[in-house]
């Protein structure tokens, strides 16, 4: 007979990042009986590592800025494929939510005349960044995680959720281990709230840690909820390339938006050979320009010309990288270089950039007040994930919501830097305010205990099987076929050969067998992230399958550009009797009013 | 082999560290020693002509002496070094870099960084005695007088037979005079009295001011530690040169 | 040059356990954490250990690593003598759960008990405005990653299991970032003095000796909340001046 405690909640959720953290505070401020779960100690989440800063029209640094340019630019930024209707409130929102983290205690840079400062980015017409150095994501979790604890919400650290339940297609709760002792929770609540961010660690070489195993992804598509937009993930161009134990651990965009210029092997700043059509009016057309923009914005003006190409969207940047490694202009670690030692002074370096300063000199012996740094892409960010409504997050399932990396739509086939953490701000409140609402008229909910047993089953399954997998060998295998296959650029003869890998390692995942017991087995847990891993891969290649044109995040070398057929559709994937399916939807007609904002892609 | 448990009373100095985690509290315990034995020594034996300074053929005032307060005190016989020492003792004693120096090499509490302190009460600066290290700040108004002092016979130090001069014995009662000061003005009490204890300078009264003041004895205040040992040694070796130099056992070196 | 090592790994459950000796083959440019993966990976795939960010950005990965506590991800194993074996062993200043896990939640319920930020009014505008050279040191505080070192080494938890009545570095820079905080108008000096317990703390600096974010936790933090604690409950003129005007 299967053990397990059970606990009961208005509002469960899960994850606390940016989103889960901002969508708790909403629910428990409406006085819904809140939880918070996560997989981690409070605190430690994804959000702590953003670095660069969170965009909000806040017209501190830089008055021309408004809203509307804000939408325009994430529009053009995700290549139009965005939820028009997400980016506009995010666009609008954005500022309210960064003002009241000041509220809570904040404490962002700040502009000459008091105010919270704004750097600029890749993809942002003006300044828009609300920054602390080059930590942002460490403050807005501590101020975040320091509100809440003195509200009316309980704190389950280092817990994962494994299985979600519904009764009559609604949602009513899910099992949970607690990774401290291996016991078994069960929460029964009306509404869940995913916040679980992203699945990287599908991926071999990446900015996302041990975490990120697309959980919330995996859970939402096997209660039935809809998946979008899942071949569009974000390599970012800058990750680290050396030492090897240390390849794909990011380097913050901040090094670009500070005036960092990206050279070959040659010396070449390479970056003006790959301007695309689109964005031929928005950056500089000679190095003298850009030099101009740079001591311009470092001076604290406001820029008069147009800005370095090395700021133009992360997805053209990361393939700009890739494309000089490939012609073998690449520096010695298979990257190009980042240089910002020429361009600033070493005390602006340290004071600006004090985290990367440090990062360089403790991993990879280099001073980047002196060197240049070795730079490549990073799978960093999935703009795909759970469908959800613009308003309060929910998804195709009744009382199944989510917000942020694991949810879809904002961002659509590239984010902008910046654009996240504003992201889990505006969607995490209104998640946790969507959630609260629906859990006022929602029955209690029961949960089958026959399905809880089946479920704890399945969990323990790995544990009593003799002579199986080591799970780190299956997820390597797994890691390094995403590399290779469904990676940066993409064909269609190797996403076929991954769809027939993902058959074979789903086989392998179902046959892996761990030692010891269950209390702290980081061998056990992997063995239950693999199973969400094998469900976002799939989700992946098959969407990146079915686009057969490049477009942001998602790069088909047999397939180099643009299609007009594909410019006004999303993928989903769905849930067909337990086998992953594909659907196009035609994309929601922008509003008239927001038509001028918005660009033929 | 069980593990350690939280409050476990680890053996005095057993660590598994396995640098020179020794070195520095062993040599900070030395010089104290050696120090506090010089210094009681000299206190109790003024030399020369006027038991309490020793000017001999010199400007030179040894800074254990001075100022004589014993004037004031009629029938005081003793050594008038016993007058003021407690002053610069008491400062030194009560300073937030000397406690950690002394913490840590004289009463082992930590020796260093992860290293054991065997079984033994604790009550930190909440009980008598190392509550007093609270009064820091008035040893900090009292001693700002012993430094204007310093700084007199530093000018006198310049005059020899009425002259302007300068000599070897000039340069050490310099560096005595000038580390005493950076001592003095790098002090955590009086970067908390000229603005730290400020939480907003642009509402508070004359907040520019005070901000620049606060961190400009921050600036100081960051190499404390190393003008606490200066201003030891100097202060130390000034009076030994000088007591050479009235002995006779030193020639001083004439400059001009 | 890669090479092989001898790694020394505490295992064990609550307590009980014994070092055990793990022969590994490393890279150039590898940390103490990546060999405790590759152990995990291919030797041993139960040993627990916290990680995340992998890049002295999360505060997860806190061990003892030959006696010194550091972060696993950030301590490079050509910094350490590699002739002789490389000892790692979980936080000794926190119960212990398993292998190189301990139970850090005390630490969550001492945050708790300090009172939370609370903002002044707002100015006409709707903003506030507070300027850069004011929030410089409060920002100090706030690039603490939680990683608990400080509490770890700090003596008076360490070695004297003082959990109940000393809050402990960490949280001593805590209360002192809302306390100079310039928009904030709560009073956290009683409670640094009383709960807090400030007094412990002998200001012998191992704190900030193991910081992995160079936060002058002594100087900058405690000594100035210090002086603030004097200023109230140790300065006999200020008291008597405060009897006397009843201010």
């Amino acid at each position: 007979m299967a053990q397990y405690t059970t606990h009961d909640f208005d509002v469960l959720v899960i994850g606390a990042g940016g989103a889960g953290l901002r969508a708790a505070i909403e629910s428990a401020a409406l006085g819904a009986k809140t939880a918070v779960v996560m997989k981690s100690l409070l605190g430690k989440a994804h959000t702590v590592m953003a670095e660069g800063g969170a965009a909000a029209a806040l017209r501190n640094a830089d008055d021309r800025d408004s809203w509307e340019t804000h939408f325009r630019d994430t529009m053009k930024g995700g290549k139009q494929l965005n939820f028009f209707r997400m980016a506009e409130l995010h666009a609008k929102e954005a500022p309210d939510r960064i003002r009241e983290l000041e509220e809570w205690g904040a404490v962002f840079d700040r502009t000459p005349n008091g105010l919270i400062n704004q750097r600029n980015f890749g993809g942002h017409t003006y300044p828009r960044l609300a920054h602390v150095g080059d930590r942002t994501g460490l403050e807005m979790i501590r101020t975040l995680q320091d509100k809440l604890v003195h509200m009316a919400a309980e704190i389950f650290m280092e817990t994962t959720v494994t299985h979600l339940f519904k009764t009559s297609d609604k949602i009513c709760g899910c099992l949970t281990y607690s990774r401290v002792t291996g016991e078994f929770h069960l929460f029964r609540a009306k509404a869940i709230v995913l916040a679980t961010g992203g699945g990287g660690k599908a991926f071999a070489i990446t900015s996302n840690s041990w975490e990120y195993s697309g959980d919330g992804q995996a859970l939402a598509w096997r209660a039935g909820a809809e998946l979008m937009d899942m071949e569009f993930i974000q390599f970012h161009p800058t990750g680290m390339v050396w030492p090897l134990s240390v390849r794909g651990t990011l380097v913050t965009e901040g090094v670009r938006g500070e005036g960092g210029v990206l050279l070959n092997k040659d010396g070449r700043r390479f970056m003006f050979d790959y301007i695309p059509e689109a964005f031929k009016n928005d950056v500089a057309a000679t190095e003298k320009e850009a030099e101009q923009w740079v001591a311009e914005v470092a001076a604290g003006k406001l820029a008069t010309v147009r800005r370095p190409p090395e700021l133009l969207t992360r997805d053209v940047v990361a393939r700009s990288i890739r494309a000089e490694v490939q012609a073998g202009r690449g520096s010695p670690h298979g990257g190009a270089f980042l240089d910002i030692a020429t361009r600033r002074t070493a005390a602006d370096i340290q004071r600006k950039l004090p985290s990367m300063y440090h990062q360089f000199k403790q991993l990879a012996n280099v001073d980047i007040t002196k060197e240049p740094m070795e730079v490549g892409p990073t799978c960093h960010y999935m703009m795909g994930g759970v469908k959800v409504q613009a308003e309060n997050g929910m998804s195709t399932v009744s009382g199944l919501f989510a917000a942020g990396e694991v949810a879809a739509g904002l961002h659509g086939a590239n984010r902008l830097g910046g654009n996240s953490l504003s992201d889990l701000l505006v969607f995490g409140r209104r998640a946790g305010w969507g959630a609260a609402e629906y859990a006022k008229t929602a029955s209690a909910p029961s949960v089958n205990e026959a399905e809880v047993a089946k479920a704890i089953e399945e969990n323990l399954a790995s544990l009593s099987r003799k002579g199986g997998e080591n799970p780190y060998a299956v997820h390597k295998d797994l890691q390094d076929m995403m590399q290779d296959n469904v990676g940066i650029v993409r064909t269609e003869d190797e996403l076929k050969q991954a769809l027939g890998a993902l058959d074979e390692l789903e086989k392998r995942v179902d046959n892996v067998s761990v030692e010891g017991a269950r209390a702290y087995n980081p061998g056990w847990n992997l063995a239950m992230d693999l199973r969400s891993l094998i469900v976002i891969s799939r989700a992946v290649t098959l969407a990146a399958l079915e686009r057969r044109e490049s477009r942001g995040g998602h790069s088909r070398i047999d397939f180099p550009s643009y299609d007009k057929k594909y410019s006004k559709v999303n993928h989903v994937l769905y849930n067909q009797n337990g086998q992953m399916a594909l659907r196009a939807d035609a994309l929601p007609e922008v509003s008239p009013e927001l038509k001028p904002f918005v660009e033929e892609a | 082999m069980a593990y350690p448990v939280p409050g476990t009373r680890e053996p005095f100095l057993a660590t598994r560290r396995l640098d020179a985690w020794w070195l520095a509290p062993l040599a900070m315990g030395i010089s104290f020693i050696v120090f506090i034995i010089y210094a009681t020594w000299s206190a109790l034996h003024p030399m020369g002509d006027d038991p309490v300074t020793y000017h001999v053929q010199t400007n030179y005032v040894s800074p254990f002496f001075s100022p004589d307060l014993s004037k004031f005190i009629p029938g005081f016989t003793w050594s008038p070094a016993l007058l003021i020492l407690w002053i610069p003792a008491g400062f030194r004693l009560t300073c937030y870099y000397g406690r950690k120096a002394y913490y840590r090499s004289l009463t082992f509490s930590p020796s260093a960084c992860a290293v054991g302190k065997g079984q033994r009460e604790y009550k930190g600066e909440r009980a008598l005695p190392w509550i007093l290290n609270n009064l820091h700040r008035y040893f900090l108004y009292i001693i700002t007088a012993l430094v204007i002092f310093h700084w007199i016979h530093f000018f006198d130090a310049f005059r020899f037979d009425g002259h302007f001069g300068m000599r070897l014995g000039t340069l050490v009662v310099a560096a005595d005079t000038i580390f005493l000061t950076l001592y003095v003005t790098s002090c955590h009490s009086l970067r908390h009295l000229v603005g730290g204890k400020i939480d907003c300078y642009s509402c508070a009264a004359a907040g520019m001011a005070r901000h620049h003041a606060w961190k400009g004895v921050s600036i100081l205040n960051d190499k404390h530690n190393l003008y606490f040992w200066l201003s030891l040694f100097t202060v130390g070796f000034a009076d030994l040169y000088i007591r050479m130099i009235s002995s006779g056992c030193w020639q001083d070196v004439r400059f001009f | 040059m890669p090479r092989t090592v001898k790694m020394k790994v505490f295992r064990g459950e609550k307590g009980e356990g014994a070092i055990h000796d793990y022969n590994v083959h490393i890279d150039d440019g590898m940390v103490v954490l990546d060999v405790i993966h590759r152990i995990q990976a291919t030797q041993a795939p139960d040993l627990a250990c916290r990680w995340n960010c992998k890049a002295g950005k999360c505060g997860s990965c806190s061990a003892e690593v030959n006696g010194k506590p550091s972060l696993m991800c950030m301590t490079r194993m050509d910094s350490l003598d590699l002739e002789k074996p490389i000892t790692v062993e979980p936080l000794m200043t926190f119960p212990h759960v398993r292998d190189l896990v301990t139970d850090v939640s005390w630490n969550y319920t001492v945050n708790k008990r300090i009172k939370p930020f609370k903002p002044k009014a707002k100015e006409a505008d709707g903003t506030h405005r507070m300027f850069q050279y004011e929030v410089d040191r409060v920002q100090e505080f706030r690039k603490c990653i939680e990683c608990y070192l400080c509490q770890t080494v700090c003596h008076v938890l360490r070695n004297h299991g003082k959990h109940e009545e000393f809050a402990g570095p960490r949280f001593m820079i805590r209360t002192a970032s809302l306390e100079m905080h310039p928009l904030d108008v709560e009073d956290r000096v009683p409670f640094i003095k009383e709960e807090g317990g400030i007094g412990f703390c002998n200001i012998t600096k191992c704190c900030t000796e193991v910081c992995p974010e160079h936060i002058h936790i002594t100087d900058n933090g405690i000594i100035p909340m210090k002086e603030r604690v004097a200023d109230r409950y140790y300065d006999p003129i200020k008291m008597l001046f405060r009897v006397l005007t009843g201010k």
